[in-house]
């Protein structure tokens, strides 16, 4: 399946086959990360830009790694240190990076679509990492090549998805990625941090942990969006705990060969036990891992692309 | 443009023999199979790796490592490249510093594809040594490459492909000349 895309935006666009040559593009890719030399040179003189409107560890590490370790040149852009501070706006700052001849830019915004807006005028790709409470596609799709390495193939398993619904752009990018590989998803959560009509994205709605959770064979648990909760959305932190938080004591009513995801940062003890967490059905490290080499493949799945034949050598 | 096929230069008995041949002079020249491991570059080179490595080890009696090989990160022609090839993984097994390499290729061309997979085995460590063997070796060098063993030498022009084809891939082992035919 060739990758005709000058951008990666969202999953929601994503056929089923794309997905699948993204995964075994980044199960080729692991590989390089385990080498003596960390590196190969494919895209030697090329430039990436990362461009941060929001705070971010996990994901600018991970893009940073996967531009070095094909040898891009890449440098960060972060908005408390750029000239966003003096009002320019976002496609000022895009156009401007791009006079200096760059190849890629990958951006998180705390505006939904804001990647999209971008990549329509800039000719370099675009990679969203992460916009709003929109898609963080990049996560998705290291989320689903993690269950296919457990599982071989995603058709009728079971997914349960646990915590703020409303102001999770993973949860967006996982159901969609989730459903197009055949999985059965169900959503649970609060009501209030359940956005209305999300039935509609093919997704059961529970607000019952305890039931949501049997028999399901993947409890994904979403962090608790402390900068996004606008107020007076859950009573109280221990209220959710009580209700939502996954501890040893939720999981005698889980599989026992269940496994826990968690996209990080984790809130200790609060969406998450950290004996759960550090514990034998968590593979969140393992997350982690493959985030490098899923963004080394989209890197190399964009890249390039000027009109040519293969040539034989 | 329309390709059609010229002739078969190599037939299965003939793939065999030569495979047989360069797994004794690989044995011949280092003197024993002691140092040695075998690289075959993807796709067909690992599977005539594999093939070697046994014809070797029903003479020796010894298992020699195996690795294969994923040019397509190393290569020099990417940005001409419109749709992006598969990569395949890169399988490395065994630490290659102080041994003797036996990289592997079906065709032997222009030398780009060998340039690229040496810069890659250096990357894994320093070999002592890299030795080439190809099952064709069809001339038109673009570097300074040339093979340590060769099956057989096919002259040909620039407007011919080569292709080998083996059983494990393609269901029948033989090596087969195509000319390429442009329409004014």
């Amino acid at each position: 399946m060739k990758i005709k895309r000058k951008d990666l935006l969202g999953i929601e666009e994503l056929s089923k086959e794309e997905i699948e040559t993204i995964l075994e593009t980044s199960g080729s890719l692991k590989e390089i990360s385990e080498r003596a030399i960390r590196k190969v040179p494919y895209l030697r003189g090329k430039t990436v830009v990362n461009l941060f409107f929001e705070p971010s560890t996990r994901t600018l590490a991970s893009f940073s790694l996967a531009e070095k370790r094909l040898s891009a040149d890449s440098f960060n852009l972060s908005s408390s240190s750029s000239s966003v501070l003096k009002g320019e706006t976002l496609l000022d700052t895009a156009r401007n990076l791009e006079a200096m001849r760059i190849d890629f830019v990958v951006v998180r915004h705390s505006l939904p679509g804001a990647p999209h807006f971008i990549a329509d005028r800039l000719e370099a790709s675009v990679i969203n990492a992460g916009d709003g409470t929109h898609e963080h596609p990049t996560q998705a799709l290291l989320d689903l090549l993690s269950l296919k390495e457990k599982f071989g193939t995603l058709e009728g398993k079971k997914v349960v998805i646990v915590g703020d619904i409303v102001n999770s752009r993973v949860a967006r990018s996982n159901i969609w990625g989730l459903t197009k590989m055949g999985a059965d998803v169900t959503v649970c959560g609060p009501p209030t941090l359940m956005p209305y009509g999300i039935e509609e994205m093919g997704v059961e709605v529970s607000f019952e942990l305890r039931k949501a959770i049997e028999g399901r064979d993947v409890i994904y648990v979403l962090r608790i969006q402390k900068e996004r909760q606008m107020g007076g959305m859950l009573p109280s932190i221990r209220e959710y705990i009580e209700l939502y938080g996954i501890t040893p004591e939720r999981l005698k009513d889980a599989k026992e060969d269940v496994i826990i995801m968690h996209p990080g940062p984790i809130n200790r003890g609060i969406e998450l036990d950290p004996r759960v967490a550090d514990g034998k059905h968590s593979i969140i490290l393992g997350q982690v891992t493959n985030g490098v080499a899923v963004r080394m493949a989209i890197l190399y799945l964009l890249s390039g692309g000027q009109s040519g034949e293969v040539s034989e050598a | 443009m329309t390709i059609k096929e010229k002739g078969i230069v190599m037939d299965e008995i003939q793939v065999k023999r030569a495979l047989v041949r360069i797994a004794h002079e690989i044995l011949e020249k280092n003197k024993g199979a002691e140092k040695l491991v075998i690289i075959g570059i993807r796709s067909r080179g690992d599977f005539l790796a594999r093939r070697i490595k046994e014809y070797i080890r029903r003479v020796e009696s010894v298992d020699i490592p195996i690795g294969i090989l994923d040019i397509t990160l190393y290569r020099d022609d990417f940005t001409s490249i419109d749709y992006k090839p598969i990569v395949g993984k890169t399988e490395i097994p065994f630490d290659v510093k102080d041994k003797v390499v036996i990289l592997i290729d079906d065709v032997l061309y222009t030398g780009r594809t060998v340039r690229a997979a040496l810069d890659e085995i250096i990357d894994f460590g320093r070999p002592n040594e890299i030795q080439l063997a190809v099952l064709v070796d069809r001339g038109h060098r673009e570097l300074p490459i040339r093979p340590d063993y060769i099956g057989k030498n096919v002259p040909t022009a620039d407007n011919e492909l080569v292709e080998v084809q083996i059983k494990e891939v393609d269901g029948v082992d033989r090596v087969v000349i195509r000319e390429v035919e442009h329409e004014n």
